[in-house]
């Protein structure tokens, strides 16, 4: 094996630890980073968060059990512009946004990796479980880690393709008791660290409440109505950041049958809530996408489609469109495509790609052939709301 | 390794260290004892008391032992703005005092003080004329002799003579200054004078208060009579014995050190210069220390050039070092109306007796490459 210069990134969980250990163990010579987000200071708030003062001291403490050099950088200014503010202007317009995957574009496997020549490092590594491996023809790609509850591969579609050439992901074929087991063995104090579930800039999980409170945010708190697909009105809505497609929950409508939230639109700031049949989608739209192999598949090409990051992959086929767009038609409807959620396309175990879904395709969207689907129909689905997950 | 970091700390005199571990061997009583190893004990401490004076200009009994700078800070402010505490609950520090004196004011302000901040030039002088400005009730005013940071020398003189003129006490930082330029503490005017041993080649942990005789001063550590009352608690004999014999190796080294390293700034600076255009030295107006250089190169920042300058062997400090080892713009060099953009790019190059004139070049070339890639990279 030839000693590799590494730049180990380190949250401070016991993730990131391990993948930085397990390499240093095996003679790597490893630099870890600690990207400074957003949530650090004086006020931890509680140790499931993964950017606060104690994580970077968690992380230290790795560095200086294994013997390598650990550093803080700080990315606050990065972190805001690329994946916070996108991610409250999604919120004001009345998407799901899901901000690990841009924080993994943007900083990781962005800024961090444009990084390397600073300490003359050959790769990043990065505690995610997901495997980069050679295909047939020699081209680096994406798959899914062994352990299939862990699996981190969605969170990781919106990684620059060149990136793949120079990340290790140690994790990749390990399942998580054993990866705490080798932080146990190599006597790391995380190796017990409770994992992190939540954003790290929403510790306790109430988006709607950070977003009004420590964000500032004003847009999309306004109260306003609660329609019926027929443009009835049912009843007064919170403000549209509390709500998702496809919940059911605290809806507060009084029907026979159960409704669920079909369309958020914020420009009229309007919630169109349904039976749950409405919810099934024949497909949808993606925002221009990127892609994870050297060419993008042919139109009508068969994958299955991840629609969020607890969803089971669809079987579906793709029609890129020349804007960069994807056309997405599942064999069978699905429920609760959220716009702002990412698509993510899979042959097998391998991530073909990924996109940011814009919009839900309804009955009235003609088939693929042509590229400008008419306007209109905009019904939309879901069983399980999208919620944003810790990747 | 080539460590540019002499203000963050300096490595410990071989002969400072050898005293230590004949005292760890030797020296195990009491020095408050009454029988003869204690007195034993209690001659070293003396000893050492005598040699921190000479560094200082100061009397051995104006020597007060300390554990180090954040200690001397609290003691220094707290205790005199207690003793005049009937005259006024007001004290003035500069904006670009250390974080210790800081902290000192935030004990205060937490009792009840009001606290007023002096501003600094855009070299970082602080103009002893913002003394006139403050209110009658104002009691002490702390201003450092040197900065930490940007190496900038105070007027303390001055400064000390409108604060007389006013009636207000003088606390000063030294911690800096203390072995890189002279220092007389009896025709200074200050009240209180704070020093660190570590900073000028001895251990960490031990440190000096030097307080003028009969200022009306209060102790932070009280309940035992150790240092005549001024500061409670059994000594750090190793550590203290440590720092009287690197006061007394800095005191003899002070004049030829202090040209060598003024002769090595000026050599490091030209050297950045020709390679990096556009360098920014923070301070460069203004009297410096002989040893510290703080620069920003535009568009550099300055925690993505310290781990390129470490991973090539080169030890540095960016910015102030904060608490959880990021860097944020130095309020130093807010104070000194640095744009934010050069703050942020901000790096301290602090030179010692270790450092030679192969080794400023050698940093100067690094640095230059280090910058070609930091600029390169995306912010």
């Amino acid at each position: 094996m030839t000693p590799l210069r590494v730049l180990a990134a380190m949250s401070g969980g016991v993730d990131s630890a391990v993948a930085a250990a397990l390499l240093a163990e095996q003679g790597h010579a490893l630099t870890g980073i600690t990207l400074k987000l957003w949530c650090y200071g004086r006020a931890p708030v509680g140790e499931r968060a993964c950017c606060t003062l104690d994580a970077i001291e968690d992380a230290r403490a790795v560095a200086r059990t294994m013997g390598f050099p650990h550093y803080v950088v700080e990315a606050e200014e990065v972190f805001r512009a690329r994946v916070l503010q996108p991610f409250l202007d999604d919120y004001a317009a009345g998407r799901t946004p899901y901000p690990c995957a841009l924080c993994n574009q943007h900083l990781k496997f962005g800024d961090l990796i444009a990084r390397l020549e600073l300490i003359g490092a050959d790769a990043l590594a990065t505690g995610h479980y997901a495997r980069v491996e050679r295909d047939a023809d020699g081209h680096p790609g994406l798959y899914r880690a062994a352990d299939a509850a862990k699996d981190q591969s969605y969170a990781l579609a919106l990684v620059p393709y060149a990136a793949l050439e120079r990340v290790r992901f140690p994790l990749g074929a390990l399942l998580k008791h054993e990866v705490r087991a080798h932080g146990a063995r190599l006597g790391l104090q995380v190796w017990d660290k409770p994992e992190s579930m939540d954003l790290c800039f929403v510790p306790d999980g109430d988006y709607a409440g950070t977003l009004a409170g420590s964000l500032g945010e004003t847009r999309g708190l306004a109260p306003g109505a609660f329609v019926d697909r027929g443009g009835r009105r049912l009843g007064e809505h919170r403000g549209i950041v509390h709500y998702t497609v496809g919940q059911r929950r605290g809806l507060g409508i009084a029907a026979a049958e159960p409704l669920y939230v079909i369309e958020i639109d914020a420009h009229e700031n309007r919630i169109t809530v349904g039976p749950r049949a409405a919810l099934d989608a024949p497909g949808l739209i993606t925002a221009p996408a990127n892609w994870l192999v050297p060419a993008p598949p042919a139109a009508g090409e068969r994958v299955e489609v991840k629609i969020r990051y607890h969803h089971a992959p669809a079987p579906a086929r793709l029609h890129p469109r020349a804007d960069g767009r994807v056309e997405v038609r599942f064999a069978t409807p699905q429920p609760a495509v959220t716009p702002g959620q990412l698509a993510v396309f899979y042959r097998g175990d391998r991530v073909l790609g990924g996109a940011s879904i814009e919009r839900a395709l309804g009955a009235g969207d003609a088939p693929p052939a042509g590229d400008a689907p008419p306007a209109g129909a905009r019904a939309a689905a879901a069983l399980a709301p999208a919620a944003p997950t810790a990747p | 390794m080539i460590y540019f970091d002499h203000n963050a700390s300096t490595p410990v005199r071989p002969e400072a260290a050898e005293a230590m571990r004949e005292a760890l061997a030797g020296l195990h009583a009491n020095p408050s004892s009454a029988h003869a190893e204690g007195q034993r004990a209690r001659a070293a401490v003396e000893a050492a008391r005598a040699q921190v004076a000479a560094l200082v200009g100061a009397r051995p009994d104006q020597v007060v032992f300390t554990s180090g700078g954040t200690e001397g800070d609290h003691a220094g402010l707290i205790g005199l703005a207690w003793a005049a505490e009937r005259r006024g609950r007001r004290v003035a520090i500069s904006a670009v005092e250390h974080h210790a004196v800081h902290g000192a004011a935030e004990v205060l302000e937490r009792l009840g003080f009001a606290i007023e901040h002096l501003p600094v030039s855009r070299s970082g002088v602080v103009d002893p004329a913002a003394l006139d400005a403050l209110p009658e009730d104002t009691t002490v005013v702390a201003v450092m002799l040197a900065n930490n940071e940007t190496g900038v020398i105070q007027p303390l003189a001055e400064i000390a003579r409108r604060a007389r003129a006013r009636g207000m006490r003088v606390m000063s930082d030294a911690v800096q200054a203390a072995g890189k330029i002279p220092i007389a503490f009896d025709t200074l005017g200050a009240e209180a004078l704070v020093i660190s041993g570590h900073k000028f080649g001895g251990p960490k942990g031990a440190g000096a208060l030097i307080l003028a005789r009969g200022a009306p001063w209060e102790p932070l550590f009280r309940g035992s009579a150790h240092e005549r009352g001024r500061r409670g608690g059994t000594e750090n004999l190793p550590g203290i014995v440590g720092l009287g014999v690197a006061a007394g190796l800095a005191a003899r080294d002070l004049a030829s050190e202090s040209t060598r390293l003024t002769a090595l700034r000026g050599r490091l600076e030209a050297a950045v210069r020709a390679r990096v255009p556009g360098v920014v030295v923070h301070g460069a107006d203004a009297p410096r220390l002989p040893n510290t250089v703080n620069l920003s190169i535009p568009g550099a920042r300055s925690d993505h050039l310290l781990v390129a300058l470490d991973a090539r062997g080169v030890a540095v400090s960016a910015g102030a070092a904060c608490a959880s080892g990021g860097v944020e713009p130095s309020p130093v060099l807010s104070a000194m109306a640095v744009p934010r953009d050069l703050a942020v790019a901000a790096l301290r190059l602090s030179m010692g007796r270790t450092t030679t004139a192969d080794e400023v070049e050698r940093v100067a070339e690094v640095l230059g490459e280090a910058a070609r890639l930091a600029v390169g990279s995306p912010s």
